[in-house]
Parts: structure tokens; C-alpha cells; sequence
């Protein structure tokens, strides 16, 4: 076990009743780190950013200091958008730090603002997170009348306004290009890449830096603390600390925040301070290591440790860093078409291969949980992932199944990552557990072992 | 079939001039059209159209995309349980069917009485809390059966007013944005380099 005694970064506040008021965040160190930053120059900031090498919790795990660094000189205004559309199967932690501790999450947004020259600011929060939203309103409203936001902010010539955006229900607009179409007031589709990143051409086709939830409300702790202290935490590649979300069939779920890259995923599931185990004393059968859209990992890859440079080559991902357990007792059939009807119900429908493939893959998956599966159907659906990720789909190495691992990320015939996160639980759960699909094939029925 | 109120009106000309494009408001402007009558009703589209300079068609584009918005009546409670891969592990399917029994209608139907709508959703974050359920988008979590028919018959009395308000109502404090320090809308084709920016500039050239 390596369980760190390393202190919180971002959730210290999360036990405390008055944590999201503004006396309750000024009580416990709030808006230190902004005060840092305005002592000194934006690109001081931006530097110290760039040397804590804070990679990006929302997915994709891109360091924030780099993205911030693609926005093109001289062009103006320049935005920040904040991703707080958390929707990614298993993931619950951007809400917990919205709901618990909003004046971070503000903090965080002002100090990128002023670091990279935003002059206007949207926090764009989930539809369905009434609670979040009123808590960053009042939150916010605070903050101005306290002269954090707005004009001249603590007597500095750092000017912004931090507007309250929220969604309408739509997983897609997690994408920062379908984040930044719905917060033009359009359908939430990706846009087409070129450009990459909405950096160069975002909101309005200005330059925006579009940050998650988590990776803003580490800033204050690094303004206060220093770039070199949060590199001491954890690994060169991984540093910092990061909350996890862990669920499923643990006897003890949670959102836990640990040591990045040092910690591992045998800790997260068993440590009694965090996942406790297996529930009912059964076996891990299956572990989803980040999110919906990651490739499963098997108990024998238990002792990873939490490092997106490790966990990516070795086919999976640490995504939006969502642990779901699955045990023993897991009908993996079930699961993978559960899994698979969201990606086909969240497709937004530009793309032919997403929109056709993943509803077609539901109705197979489902034919098969009916009974009415053919024996071809298991050999269409890997065909039909092709057609959305083409060539070898990323996978883990297993020593059963004498696979090599393919790393990530996919190949795609697709705009955007939802596509080919169909794949996922479709080749998993096909690779690992193909017995499972071939007693529904061939009787109708799960396996005798397999009842969720 | 009402367009926006007078007080509303206000308010959403409020919210407008918070965007530096008026067609940013369309999703805030729709759910507030949701908040006033329960749905989204035509008469508020054409009014949203006209508000933020937009065709009707280009309001309805974007509302019958996302799935917040309805444009028909739902019930008064719209219980949104989740299904996906965390609760269903733990029993979010079966809470969903003991539901189904108790209120004796399918996903996205609605009690005779028209005080219930079930939906049957996708992961609403509150994994560690499985199986969860949101009614008018509060959260219930760890729900058991017992708890739910609980839950259904204090919705019924009226003895979760507190807590749940009417469906459309998402958050009940509103952003305020005071005019007299507002850094104002940062407008495509009218900004400059911020003078945060430029000042540091200035600064480190007179220091070196």
C-alpha cells in the first residue's frame, strides 16, 4: 500500500458546513492566491502555471500551462470558459467542488483570466446541477459586491466579469468545441479540427481557454504555495494531487483525494480509507479505471499507479479519473449495453459513423440480452467499432488472454471522442468475457455466475 | 399561450446584456421560459427569437436538442433515476421498475393526475450515492424502495415544497450582476490588449 499522508489541495473544504459562503472561504484562506497573483506579472503567473506542469483534470489530461501558452499574441478580447458539464459515466467530483467550495472554483477562473488576458469569463455548469448553480450565483454575487470581480479588482487594473452559463442537459457538450457552440445558443455539436484547440478560434472565433472545474480550482493552492511545492507532490509526470471518483461494487464509494501518480488503483479499491474492497467479500471481476469512455481493466492491473503516462500506453485511460468497480456477480452483457445506450442516446448526430454506429450497436447488444442474439452478432459489433475507430482498439495487456496492449488514444472516422468511446465497453467486455455474450447467443440466458 | 411576463421580460433583457452576442442568452432565455410556464411553450420561443434578434426556427433548433427542455407538460415532480453504469451496479434498475409499479406508468409518461413524470436517465454525478434519483433536478441519494414510495408520498402531500420547487425552477438565486462595478462585456471587433496586460508590460521594461 502506498496511501500518502500528502495534505488536500482542492477539497479541504468539502467537510465544512459553511465552506461555499464567502466568511467561510476568507475564514479558511480564501482568495490568498489571487492576492498572489496580482503581486505578480500575468506571465509570472503563467510561468509558475507552467512549471507545476498541472495537467488538465477534466479528460484529456493536456497541461493547462501549454494550453494557455496556444493563445495567439495580439489578438483581443481573449475568454475563459470554465467546463463544469461534468457527465461522464461514474465521475462526481466537479459538482463537489462546485457545491462545496465556489469561491475556489472563482478564484481559480480569475487567476487564469488574469494570466492569460481574459477579459470576460463564462462558468459554464451542467443543466442538471440546481444546487451548483445556486451556489456559484450566490457565490459569485458575493465575490462582486466584495470587489473580487468586476472592475478594478482589489485596486489593481485587473478588470473581469465572471458570467453564470448554464447547460440543458446534452453529455456532448463536455467537448470544448460543442461546449463553446452551446454557449453561443447553438446545438451542442463539436466543431470540425482543425483548429485543435479553441485557444487559437473558440467563443465567437476569439481566442478561449477552456479549463475543467478541477484543473481551475487548483490554482489559489499553487499561487499560494509555489509551482515547486505541488511538484513534490506526486510524480514528474503526474504531480499534484487529484480526486477520484470510486464506485460501484465497493464497500466503501467515494471521492477521494489522493496523490497523483503515486498512488494506485489497488489503493483507491481496498485501502480501508478509501474504496475498502470488494463488497459481500467477492472478487474483482472488472474495473473501469476512467469513466465510461475508458477500455476496462482486469484485477491482474490493480497495482498501476494513477499516472496517465503509465496507465495511457498501457491501453486505457485515467479520463476524468472515475473508478467503477464491477464484481463478481456482474453480468457483463448488461453492463456493456448499459454503456453502450448512453453513448447512443448522447451522440449528437453530426457524425454518420457515431449516430448510425452506436444506435445500431445498442439494438444488437439488445437483441442480445433478449435471447434473440445470432452467433454473427458478436463479430458485427467489433466490425461496427471499426467503422467508428479504426485499426487495432486500444486495450490493456493481459497475461489470460495473451493480448499486447494497444495504447491510447483511438483512431477515429469521427469529429470528436464520444464515437469511439462506444468502443470501450463493446471490446472489453468482448475480449475479457465473450463467453458471457455466447451463452446469450447460444441459450438466451446469462451464465449462471452473471446476474447484476 | 403565453409569451414572457413584464418581470420577466425585464429579467431576460438582463441576462442578455451579460453576453457579448445576445445569442449566448438563448439557453438561459429558455429555461426561464421553462421556469415561468412548466414547459417551453411556442409563444415563448417567438418571443425568445425576437428578444436575442433570432428566427423562431433557430430558438426551436436549439431547444429540441437538449433534453432539459420540454415542450409539452410534464408533471409537476419529473423523477429523473439513473440507470447507467454505477447505479445499475447497485441497483438503479430495479429502483427504476419499483417506481414504475408504484406510479404505474413507463419512463417518460405521466401520472393520470398529472402530478408524476418518470424518466429514465443517464449518469446525474452522484455515483458514490447509488442508486440515485433527481426530482425537479434535487438529488435523492442511496434510494431504496421504501425510501422512494416515502419520498413519492411526501411528494404527494405537498410535504417536500421546501426542498423541491416546481419543474423549470432550477436555481432559485439568480446571478446579479452589479452595473456600477461590472468590467462590462468584452465584445469581438471592439477590445483591446487588457491594460492588466499592458501595464506589466510597461512595468518590467521600466525595470530592465
Amino acid at each position: 500500500m502506498t496511501v500518502s499522508d500528502a495534505p488536500p489541495i482542492v477539497s479541504t473544504r468539502f467537510g465544512l458546513d459553511d465552506g461555499h459562503t464567502l466568511e467561510g472561504y476568507l475564514a479558511t484562506g480564501g482568495y490568498e492566491g489571487l492576492k498572489a497573483a496580482l503581486a505578480k506579472a500575468p506571465t509570472e503567473v503563467g510561468d509558475e502555471v507552467k512549471a507545476a506542469s498541472l495537467l488538465g483534470r477534466g479528460g484529456a489530461g493536456f497541461p493547462a500551462g501549454t494550453k494557455w501558452g496556444f493563445c495567439p499574441p495580439g489578438v483581443w478580447p481573449r475568454y475563459l470558459v470554465v467546463n463544469g458539464d461534468e457527465s461522464e459515466p461514474g465521475t462526481y467530483k466537479d459538482r463537489l467542488l462546485m457545491e462545496k467550495d465556489p469561491h475556489q472554483l472563482i478564484e481559480g477562473a480569475l487567476i487564469a483570466c488574469y494570466a492569460i488576458g481574459a477579459a470576460q469569463a463564462f462558468l459554464y455548469v451542467r443543466g442538471e446541477m440546481a444546487l451548483a448553480q445556486e451556489r456559484i450565483a450566490q457565490a459569485l454575487n458575493d465575490a462582486y459586491v466584495a470587489g473580487y470581480i468586476g472592475q478594478n479588482i482589489l485596486g489593481t487594473d485587473f478588470s473581469v466579469d465572471v458570467v453564470l452559463h448554464w447547460g440543458a442537459g446534452a453529455y456532448i457538450v463536455g467537448e470544448e468545441t460543442a461546449l463553446i457552440e452551446s454557449l453561443e445558443g447553438n446545438r451542442g455539436m463539436p466543431r470540425l479540427k482543425p483548429p485543435f484547440f479553441p485557444a487559437a478560434k473558440g467563443l465567437y472565433l476569439q481566442p478561449t481557454v477552456v479549463n475543467n472545474v478541477e484543473t481551475l480550482a487548483n490554482l489559489p493552492w499553487i499561487m499560494t504555495n509555489g509551482a515547486a511545492a505541488f511538484t513534490r507532490l506526486g510524480t514528474e509526470k503526474a504531480p499534484g494531487m487529484r480526486l477520484f471518483t470510486v464506485s460501484g461494487h465497493v464497500k466503501n464509494p467515494g471521492v477521494f483525494e489522493v496523490e497523483y501518480g503515486v498512488t494506485t488503483f489497488r489503493d483507491l479499491i481496498y485501502d480501508p480509507v478509501y474504496g475498502g474492497g470488494i463488497r459481500d467479500g467477492n472478487e474483482l471481476k472488472a474495473f473501469i479505471p476512467g469513466g465510461g469512455s475508458a477500455p476496462w481493466f482486469l484485477a491482474e492491473h490493480v497495482d498501476m499507479p494513477l499516472d496517465p503516462s503509465i496507465v495511457g500506453p498501457s491501453g486505457s485511460m485515467l479520463g476524468s479519473g472515475a473508478i467503477v468497480v464491477m464484481d463478481s456477480t456482474t453480468d457483463m452483457v448488461k453492463a456493456c449495453w448499459r454503456l453502450v445506450r448512453f453513448y447512443a442516446r448522447e451522440s449528437c448526430g453530426k457524425c454518420t459513423p457515431c449516430r448510425e454506429g452506436t444506435s445500431w450497436l445498442e439494438k444488437i447488444l439488445a437483441r442480445v440480452l433478449a435471447g434473440e442474439g445470432r452467433a454473427a452478432d458478436l463479430d458485427l459489433l467489433l466490425d461496427v467499432v471499426d467503422n467508428i475507430s479504426p485499426a487495432p482498439f486500444p486495450k490493456a495487456k493481459t497475461e489470460a488472454g495473451d493480448w499486447e496492449a494497444v495504447p491510447f488514444p483511438y483512431k477515429r472516422t469521427t469529429i470528436c471522442d464520444l464515437g469511439p468511446s462506444v468502443g470501450s465497453p463493446i471490446v472489453s467486455a468482448l475480449l475479457h468475457f465473450r463467453g458471457e455474450f455466447e451463452a446469450y447467443v447460444d441459450r438466451g440466458v446469462p451464465v449462471e455466475v452473471a446476474r447484476v | 399561450m403565453p409569451r414572457f411576463t413584464a418581470e420577466n421580460t425585464i429579467l431576460a433583457r438582463d441576462i442578455i446584456a451579460r453576453y457579448p452576442r445576445p445569442k449566448s442568452a438563448l439557453i438561459p432565455l429558455l429555461h426561464l421560459a421553462q421556469e415561468q410556464d412548466g414547459y417551453v411553450v411556442d409563444d415563448a420561443m417567438e418571443h425568445i427569437a425576437e428578444l436575442i434578434g433570432v428566427t423562431a426556427a433557430e430558438v426551436l433548433g436549439t431547444c429540441s436538442f437538449y433534453e432539459m427542455f420540454k415542450r409539452e407538460p410534464v408533471g409537476e415532480y419529473l423523477l429523473n433515476v439513473c440507470t447507467n453504469i454505477a447505479c445499475l451496479l447497485v441497483g438503479g434498475e430495479e429502483l427504476l421498475e419499483h417506481l414504475e409499479g408504484t406510479l404505474g406508468i413507463k419512463p417518460g409518461s405521466t401520472t393520470a393526475d398529472g402530478k408524476f413524470t418518470i424518466e429514465d436517465v443517464e449518469c446525474i454525478a452522484a455515483c458514490t450515492e447509488a442508486p440515485c434519483l433527481q426530482v425537479n433536478y434535487r438529488y435523492f441519494y442511496k434510494v431504496t424502495p421504501e425510501a422512494a414510495d416515502a419520498l413519492i408520498d411526501d411528494l404527494r402531500h405537498g410535504r417536500r415544497a421546501h426542498e423541491v420547487p416546481k419543474h423549470g425552477v432550477l436555481a432559485r438565486t439568480r446571478q446579479q450582476i452589479p452595473q456600477a462595478t461590472r468590467a462590462g462585456n468584452a465584445v469581438p471587433g471592439l477590445a483591446s490588449e487588457p491594460v492588466w496586460l499592458r501595464t506589466a508590460a510597461v512595468a518590467s521594461e521600466g525595470g530592465a
